[in-house]
């Protein structure tokens, strides 16, 4: 019997029963719909977050204050007053270190912002000139922190949309303003565009002032919190690393890199611990859908046991007339494959309606990972042939005689 | 040529032990027209279903053509129940939910026939039985009679050496079972094995040779002729 007419014969019984058809096959609507989501969820949230390491800057390298141990996600690493602009200057100045473009310093602390009557909690960062180019912040109005600011300690501040909303509400016209951080008041000389939350201190309500203004007179610290070191390009990453680590090591009079007091951090660094984190997410969740494609798999084990139970006479029958082990097999194998696959199309329209829905409800981009889908095609496929294997195999040591006496 | 050697069918079940087919030797050869007679229970089908390779002894061997079926593989007795055996069951044994049309194509479809050859084959057939108007109707929409003829035009439709019918003619009225007995006369005419059961003594004497059964013993073996 050619395999067209046995597909043919196979979709006439499933058609006959609808319903145990359609509730047969919901379990692997569900898990491939499960799996396509997640995945594509998955790398969806991972390109997410891509774009907005991307976004910090390039060719970026963080050096912060404390040991380098536990990589970015170390907390408190403010209180520790081991970085000096004097190192900033030295990794711009230091003729051993021909692989940087651009180097700025940071200091940041939280002080509360007034305007009137108006009160909000900012992080003041007290930053150099270069800051804003080599972190990617723009201006949207007015100018930026200048060299002059810092050397004449001038009381300006260029504030985040945000902070602005907080503190001027609805007017527009707050260049020239003067708002009062910690009593000390400030003029507003710009404003930076809206950036998402990207990093630690170009969040929604920042103040930005010259970095002399914030050490002496906001705060009177020597320190600073971090030095920002843009590369000259991605291929010195590594060397640039290494300059400026050798240069710190040298400059606090350390012996050996595990004993610095400073760490240094790349995108390439945040990229990998975050993808990391992402994917073993992603793939914990796939790993929990996948086994509820298992368990829709049983289902269809079930199901079609049933099947050749209550067709066991017409098994007999069709032994009787000849039929051989071979196409006995091929034809319940065929009506599991025909289950699991249409099951699996179905699956994939699920999982690829939720992605686009739950993307776009998240604001992430939609991916949509068509080797997922081919994947799904084959996985739904060898579900119907493992689970359709021992059924059908039943079916096909069937003897003629038993089978057609069975009632 | 089928040869039964001393074959014994016994069915265990608990502890009741049937003995339907007692120590039961005899020959048929190609061309007969045999028919096997005997009351109700004494192992007639039982006998069928082994002389038509779907059951197999308890003891004793059966042999078709000189080669014995306990030697032969599934998949080769399968294929010579389907190419060499046209068998008629008392039970009909037709697919449910499936037309006539497709159960008489069924055996031909199994040693792949081209469709339209399996169609207009099976036609003919079911016209030649007088299911010409049935053709589409499934075996619930037949009445008894009915399904004992599209079993009949099945069994005949891959043209088998030897048909096998358990009582073929028993739903049917008289006129019609000489109708039938008419082409088992014809097939055997030309050549074919015929062996019919039956309980009627006009269908045994329309055959050339008659095994009496009895509780599962030849107690007669007689030609008519
Ligand atoms: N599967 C079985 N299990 C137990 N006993 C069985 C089985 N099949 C048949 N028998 C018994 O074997 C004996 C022979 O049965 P068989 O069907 O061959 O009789 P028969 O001669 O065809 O009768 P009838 O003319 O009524 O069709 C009977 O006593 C029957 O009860
Ligand atoms: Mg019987």
């Amino acid at each position: 019997m050619k395999l067209q007419e046995l597909v043919g014969e196979s979709l006439t019984v499933l058609k006959v029963n609808k319903m145990r058809t359609g509730l047969s096959i919901l379990g692997i609507i569900i898990g491939i719909g499960s799996v396509i989501a997640l995945m594509t969820l998955g790398e969806a949230s991972q390109q997410s977050v891509k774009q907005r390491i991307e976004a910090l800057g390039s060719n970026l390298l963080v050096i912060r204050p404390g040991s380098s141990s536990s990589g970015f996600l170390r907390g408190g690493g403010g209180d520790v007053s081991t970085l000096k602009l004097a190192d900033a200057q030295a990794i711009a100045d230091s003729n051993r270190i021909n692989t940087v473009e651009n180097v700025a310093a940071e200091y940041t602390s939280a002080v509360q912002a007034a305007y009137g009557k108006n009160n909000t909690r900012v992080t003041v960062a007290g930053v150099t000139p270069n800051y804003f180019s080599i972190r990617n912040i723009e201006l949207t109005l007015g100018r930026s922190i200048s060299q002059s600011d810092i050397d004449l300690l001038t009381k300006v501040a260029v504030i985040s949309p945000t902070t602005a909303e907080e503190l001027f509400g609805q007017t527009t016209r707050y260049l020239g303003q003067t708002i009062k951080l910690d009593g000390n008041t400030f003029t507003i000389v710009g404003v930076t565009e809206a950036t998402g939350s990207t990093g630690r201190s170009s969040g929604s309500e920042t103040v930005y002032v010259p970095l002399s203004t914030a050490q002496r007179i906001l705060f009177g610290v020597s320190h600073i919190s971090s030095i920002y070191v843009q590369a000259r390009n991605e291929d010195v990453m590594a060397a640039a690393h290494n300059q400026i680590g050798y240069l710190l090591l040298e400059r606090h009079k350390l012996k050996t890199p595990a004993d610095a007091d400073f760490s240094i951090t790349s995108q390439a660094d945040l990229l990998e611990t975050v993808t990391e984190v992402t994917e073993t997410f992603t793939m914990l969740l796939t790993g929990i859908a996948a086994i509820s494609l298992i368990v829709g798999g049983i289902g269809i084990m079930n199901i079609m046991l049933i099947t050749v139970t209550e067709r066991t006479r017409e098994i007999g029958i069709r032994k009787a007339l000849g039929a051989k082990k071979k196409t006995i097999i091929l034809q319940f194998l065929i009506e599991s494959i025909i289950l699991t696959v249409m099951g699996g199309i179905m699956g994939v329209g699920l999982g690829l309606g939720v992605s686009v829905l739950l993307t776009h409800l998240m604001s992430l981009p939609t991916i949509i990972a068509y080797n997922s889908i081919m994947l799904a095609v084959v996985v739904a496929c060898c579900i119907g042939l493992v689970f359709g294997w021992y059924p059908a195999q039943k079916a096909a040591k069937l003897q003629p005689i038993e089978a057609l006496r069975y009632e | 040529m089928l040869e039964l050697t001393n074959i014994s069918k016994t069915y265990v079940n608990g502890s009741i032990v049937t003995t339907a087919l007692d120590n039961v030797s005899f020959k048929i050869h190609q061309g007969e027209f045999v028919s096997i007679v005997g009351p109700s229970g004494s192992g007639k089908s039982t006998l069928m279903h082994i002389l038509g390779a779907l059951d197999i002894p308890t003891s004793g061997s059966y042999s078709i053509n000189g080669t014995n079926t306990e030697k032969m593989k599934d998949d080769q007795l399968a294929e010579i129940r389907n190419k060499e055996i046209g068998f008629i069951f008392q039970a009909y044994n037709l697919l449910p939910r499936t037309s006539a049309l497709k159960n008489v194509m069924l055996p031909m479809a199994y040693a792949g026939v081209s469709k339209t050859k399996r169609e207009q084959r099976a036609k003919e057939l079911l016209e030649a039985v007088g299911l010409g108007d049935k053709l589409t109707n499934t075996p619930n929409q037949l009445s008894g009679g009915q399904k004992q003829r599209v079993a009949i035009a099945r069994a005949l439709a891959m043209n088998p050496t030897l048909l096998l019918a358990d009582e073929p003619t028993g739903n049917l009225p008289t006129n019609q079972s000489v109708e039938i007995m008419d082409i088992f006369q014809q097939l055997n005419n030309e050549g074919h094995t015929v062996v019919v059961i039956t309980h009627e003594e006009a269908i045994a004497a329309r055959t050339k040779r008659m095994i009496t059964l009895v509780d599962g013993k030849i107690i007669s073996d007689e030609d008519l002729i």
